[in-house]
């Protein structure tokens, strides 16, 4: 499988205060380790257990997911900005591996 | 009109059947039920009374695809330090396995709200329950039909 790609669509300028919705996608096949391949063989689970969210180093937003989560997931939020700063985003896998994304925004 | 017998029919569901309907299909699988939810959420909040109410859910009531089900919610809170939501949890009866997500909130984040997509296995209750930072918890429930096979799955 190709290394999941993160996406995330927000403005990267605000005014002090301002709601914003962040939307995120990454691509990942969220193998659920419930379905049998070809041979009859469970296909072992394999999907991104955890999204977290921050903003300047403090956590804003965590989501625990499952499998019951489907393929490339997708996960809406709003934020508020309070000051300029930068919003990292990251996926956690079963495998341990981290797949980041960072947004700087300005206050203006 | 050309009759299908039992045998042929099964055979071409075995043919059809993948994703989803695989899914259904695989029988090591111990398939939740309301009972597991209730038992999932008593480990979370022990036997705290549950409230109705507060939880604005958003799920079709007709899913055609049941890989992909848009859910979105949002909790009634003001969302300061004082009063906030703690956490989001959803749960499936009828899926392999009760839980689907859980969401932690801080007062930083200016509403308890979020959207995501999820895989349906069949017709079946989503129930979600919010914990307040005050410790009340709220519950709501919402069916979904999921039309297994139309799109197969």
């Amino acid at each position: 499988m190709a290394q999941p790609t993160p996406r995330v669509r927000m403005p990267s300028t605000a005014k002090a205060g301002d709601v914003i919705e962040v939307k995120t996608l990454i691509s990942h096949e969220m193998e659920s380790g419930q379905r049998k391949d070809a041979s009859g063989k469970q296909i072992p689970r394999k999907i991104i257990k955890q999204f977290v969210a921050t903003f300047n180093g403090k956590e804003l937003f965590r989501a625990d997911w499952h499998p019951a989560i489907s393929a490339n997931p997708y996960q809406s939020f709003f934020v508020r900005v309070p000051e300029s700063g930068t919003f990292v985003f990251q996926w956690i896998d079963d495998d341990g591996s981290v797949y980041k994304s960072e947004h700087k925004v300005t206050v203006g | 009109m050309t009759f299908i017998t039992g045998a042929t029919r099964r055979a071409f569901l075995g043919t059809a059947g993948s994703g989803l309907a695989l899914l259904a299909l695989a029988p090591v699988v111990a398939w939740a039920d309301a009972k597991m939810v209730a038992d999932e959420i008593a480990k979370l909040f022990g036997d705290k009374p549950l409230k109705e109410g507060r939880i604005k859910l958003d799920l079709p009531s007709i899913a055609e695809n049941g890989l992909v089900v848009p859910l979105s919610f949002e909790v009634e809170s003001p969302m300061t330090e004082a009063d906030y939501v703690k956490s989001v949890h959803f749960f499936a009866e009828g899926n392999p396995s009760p839980l689907v997500a859980s969401f932690a909130f801080t007062p930083m984040v200016p509403k308890a709200a979020a959207s995501i997509r999820i895989r349906l296995a069949q017709t079946q209750n989503i129930i979600a329950v919010a914990e307040m930072s005050n410790g009340d918890v709220y519950t709501v429930k919402k069916e979904v039909k999921v039309t297994i096979g139309g799109c197969g799955g």
